[in-house]
């Protein structure tokens, strides 16, 4: 087992709002390894896209605290660093693909003059003049597999689809990312046939430079057939962690399960199950384990105590007292 | 007995609306501060005669024995040269700032609004033409310029400072609602409307209209302030409110001669017309936010 | 974008001018009482007061008014001012200049400091920063800009005897050669820097009493503008590409934010050249603002007439220039018809 590449150690953020204090992530802990293809699953709102914006320091400060946890990149912690160093990794190694392409892109800049600027922060050896530049932008886009990116260097964001947006916006994350690469919710606005093309797009990528990959994302199928390991979250923490095959076709946790049963079958019954009640306020969250006023196997010591994680196999582990 | 319970459940959804209403006003602790100054300065007003100290200073008066005393216990806001209570001048004098403002945005928003919605609806028609091109015309000229152009043409006073006010505020509502109206024309709900064989008049009304009042109603608060604004200008240079009638913008001209020595002539009427605006500015903010905007 | 869209705009223009000068007359024309009167004063005999009527056309239907004037406009002649005695063409363009140098400066300080302010408010969002700024430009925005002239003339005038109240030179001074009419500019040209700071001092009360208010506008805009651009998602991916914050803030998050406040600025530019009348009256500018005060507290109607055409004018320039800008920041208005897909 190679020495993870990103490792986040019971994160806690919380966030001052006007009616009191949101507290989103309540202890997140998740490991990357290099070239890994991690998964991170859980329904909207319950913290996916908070844990990925704290590993980059993008959440604005004042209203956001981190109380508690670390953020460990090769071996150092990130929420301690210092900003040169924070620059460093965001220019060349960790990058983030956001939910919304079209909200990603400023809206006021060519494409050019943004992936240009980010290259030339990216701060790569080999790109010094203005030349160099631009042509290292045609091949980026080429990379993504848009045609005729010359044209494309030249256009403002509003007079190009969705799909081509969305690969703009990959090519960005691509030049500043060397060892991780964060995909939220990738092609969730885009039509099924053109997400399934950005997913394949990103698959080949990823693999082609074996940097690890951790794909957000609140569809199951997308999930499955992409990544190597999945974990699933719920209202600010991790409740299940295993290899993906196995996580599929064995769910421990009483939440995974009832989202795998919540997938419409084309066999069998059809419609799927889904789980009663909804996810908890922030700001006044239920006590112990976050999940027990929907479980149906809740007990007393649930109500009182946060579970820990239970090891049930090799890789695969479980925050639930059942175990 | 059924009609009973209809009317109380829409006695009460409009009770809901209205708290509703009341949070979202209120969220800004500003709005009720706000809200609070305007209610006093409106009391005030009303009540004049019967709350200001020296009401008779309030017209014809002349007492050079109490001219120009500085501020005191007797006559908070001090005297004036002819030894009226300037305080009780003010009260008056937000009399007619208010009429002012009342009287204007009574005129100009039915009028600016109906052409508004006339001319959105029948978009790409002569009528919108002949509407907005008359809009522009009046909107070419800076608005404070034009109303004392027409104040100026005719004998000073308060109503034709009223007039001018609104012949040159009228075309910002049209704008406004121009905007709203063409792009709601294609809208579902309106051709659904014309196909059941709704009357124009019932389209523009019932069915643009409502869409259109978050923003008519804030901009009226806000309005508010500044057509008080413009009258102060206005009577500033005379071209108002006549002298001795007490007014917020002429007492600070008279005033400007007594500088810097009797400054309370000057500067409690600035206060006073700043007190007012900010009030309704903030009101606005709150209706702003009341509408969730 | 370019020249089919100013060209456009001219023509336009041109027709709102005509409408403008037709909506003027008919005011102006339509009030009570005698212009040849007026003009000759209430001891002129009878039969000089019907001369000048009849030479004024004054007893003819208004369309013939109307027509004479407009004839004899489009020459340049604008009658003769009944204040002055001279030819309102050559009053404008005598006062023309210090009025658009007052309206430069002011616009320029509205502008600038606006934004600028309006951009460090909303940097530093909800610090003490923040709230001093938020509350000078409440403040600013509900005080008429007459309370502004008065409460300077006040401070530094009086008080700390800073700056002049009276005039564009002090008397001392001799005007240097006028190519652009301007002073200030004048002054540099001629490089005298002493005549340039004395005209600047002399300009500085005036504009900032008329800035004031649209400047509180400009920053509330922009700071609005800013905090609601700051959290949006291209600040943030642009952030996670390493993008240094300093062109974030100047280029990243500028940029979109101006657009409002651009948009806002012809307003205020409306509100400024409309309260040069007040500003010009008490500061004593000799500029077309005073001219234009006095000109209606006279009904000199010639006069009322060709300066509210002339600030028309302006503004209608000033429009363009501002929706020019506006295209420039917002390829979304300029492109809008031009999507690909």
């Amino acid at each position: 087992m190679s020495k993870p590449l990103l490792e986040i150690r019971n994160l806690h953020v919380w966030f001052k709002v006007f009616g009191g204090i949101l507290k989103v992530l309540d202890g997140v802990d998740l490991i990357v390894r290099p070239g890994e293809k991690i998964g991170l699953v859980g329904e909207m709102g319950c913290g996916k896209t908070t844990t990925m914006k704290s590993i980059m320091k993008l959440l604005p400060i004042p209203p956001a605290i981190i109380p508690e946890g670390e953020i460990i990149y090769k071996g150092k912690n990130i929420l301690k660093m210092s900003s040169e160093e924070l620059q460093r990794i965001r220019r060349k190694e960790i990058s983030m693909i956001f939910e919304d392409p079209t909200a990603a892109l400023n809206p006021v800049f060519t494409i050019g003059q943004q992936l240009q600027d980010a290259i030339k922060f990216s701060g790569s050896n080999n790109v010094k003049t203005k030349k160099d530049i631009k042509n290292r932008a045609i091949q980026a886009l080429k990379e993504v597999s848009l045609p005729d990116p010359e044209r494309i260097l030249r256009y403002y964001p509003l007079q190009l689809s969705g799909g081509m947006r969305q690969r703009i916006c990959i090519s960005m994350a691509l030049i500043s990312s060397s060892e991780l690469l964060i995909a939220d919710e990738p092609g969730t606005s885009l039509d099924v046939t053109i997400q399934d093309q950005i997913l394949r797009l990103l698959k080949e990528l990823v693999e082609k430079r074996g940097s690890s990959i951790i794909l957000i994302s609140h569809a199951l199928g997308l999930v499955r057939g992409m990544t190597d390991r999945v974990y699933v979250m719920y209202a600010g923490s991790i409740v299940e962690t295993g290899k993906t095959k196995e996580l599929f076709s064995n769910p421990l946790h009483p939440y995974s399960q009832g989202l795998l049963n919540a997938i419409p079958k084309l066999t069998g019954d059809g419609i799927g199950e889904g789980i009663s009640g909804r996810i908890p306020e922030y700001i006044n969250p239920p006590s112990g384990c976050r999940f027990h006023p929907r479980c149906r196997y809740v007990k007393p010591i649930c109500k009182e105590k946060k579970p820990p994680f239970f090891k049930v196999d090799e890789d695969h582990e479980v925050k639930c007292f059942k175990f | 007995m059924r009609e009973n319970i209809n009317e109380s459940k829409k006695k009460l959804k409009m009770w809901e609306n209205t708290r509703r209403n009341w949070y979202n006003y209120s969220r800004n602790p500003l709005s009720i501060i706000g809200l609070l100054v305007i209610c006093i300065i409106i009391l005030v007003t009303v009540f004049a005669p019967y709350v200001s100290p020296h009401p008779k200073s309030a017209d014809k008066f002349i007492d050079f024995d109490e001219a120009n005393r500085p501020p005191s216990s007797i006559h908070i806001c001090g005297t004036d040269q002819y030894g009226r209570d300037v305080l009780t001048r003010i009260f008056f004098g937000y009399r007619y700032s208010l009429i002012m403002g009342i009287v204007v945005l009574a005129i100009v928003t039915p009028l600016g609004v109906l052409l508004g919605l006339t001319a959105g609806y029948f978009k790409d028609s002569w009528i919108e033409t002949i509407i907005m091109r008359i809009t522009d015309i009046f909107v070419a000229v800076p608005p404070l310029i034009l109303a004392l152009a027409v104040c100026s043409v005719l004998t000073p006073g308060l109503f034709h400072a009223m007039m001018a006010v609104c012949l040159m505020w009228w075309p910002w509502y049209t704008r406004m609602v121009y905007g709203i109206s063409s792009s709601l024309k294609g809208e579902f709900f309106v051709q659904a409307a014309e196909l059941t064989g709704a009357s124009n008049l019932h389209i523009l009304l019932r069915e643009i209209l409502p869409n259109c009042m978050a923003p008519i109603l804030t901009k009226m608060s806000l309005d508010m302030g500044w057509v008080i604004l413009i009258g102060a200008s206005l009577s500033f240079v005379g071209l108002g409110v006549q002298p001795p009638t007490p007014d917020l913008g002429s007492m600070v001209a008279e005033g400007c001669k007594y500088l810097p020595d009797q400054w309370w002539i000057s500067v409690f009427p600035a206060i006073a017309i700043m007190l007012v605006v900010l009030g309704f500015n903030l009101v606005g903010d709150g209706v702003r936010d009341m509408f969730g905007a | 974008m370019g020249n089919k869209f100013i060209v456009k705009r001219l023509a336009y223009s041109v027709f709102v001018l005509i409408g403008l000068s037709i909506l003027i007359f008919t005011i102006s024309r339509v009030l009570p009482g005698n212009p040849a009167r007026m003009a000759l004063g209430s001891r002129a005999p009878v039969w000089a007061v019907e001369r000048l009527r009849e030479e004024m056309h004054l007893n003819e239907s208004i369309y013939i008014q109307y027509y004479y004037w407009a004839k004899s406009a489009l020459k340049g002649d604008f009658g003769i001012s009944l204040v002055t005695r001279r030819n309102v063409a050559s009053d404008i363009i005598e006062f023309f200049p210090a009025s658009l140098e007052l309206a430069l400066f002011a616009g320029i300080l509205m502008g600038v400091l606006g934004i600028l302010f309006g951009t460090i408010s909303g940097w530093y969002n909800n610090t003490w920063i923040d709230n001093l700024v938020r509350i000078i430009s409440y403040i600013g925005v509900v005080t008429p800009s007459f309370v502004f002239a008065i409460f300077f003339i006040l401070i530094f005038s009086y008080s700390l005897e800073l700056f002049p109240t009276i005039g564009r030179l002090s008397p001392h001074l001799i005007p240097p050669p006028q190519i652009t009419k301007l002073l200030t500019i004048d002054a540099l040209l001629a490089g005298r820097y002493d005549i340039f700071l004395d005209a600047l001092k002399h300009l500085f009360l005036p504009a900032i009493s008329l800035a004031m208010g649209p400047l509180a506008q400009e920053a509330r805009i922009t700071r609005s503008s800013i905090t609601d651009n700051v959290k949006k998602d291209y600040i943030a991916s642009a952030r996670s590409c390493g993008i240094p914050e300093k062109t974030i803030m100047f280029k990243y998050l500028l940029k979109p934010s101006l657009i409002p406040t651009v948009s806002i600025y012809g307003l205020d530019f409306a509100s400024l050249l409309g309260n040069a009348f007040l500003i010009e009256l008490i500061f004593n500018w000799p500029g077309l603002s005073r001219y234009g005060m006095n000109a209606m507290l006279r009904k000199d109607l010639n006069a009322i007439t060709a300066t509210i055409l002339v600030f028309g004018a302006v503004f209608i320039v000033a429009n363009i220039i501002v929706d020019l800008v506006v295209g420039y920041l917002d390829p979304r208005i300029r492109l809008g018809s031009e999507r690909t897909k």
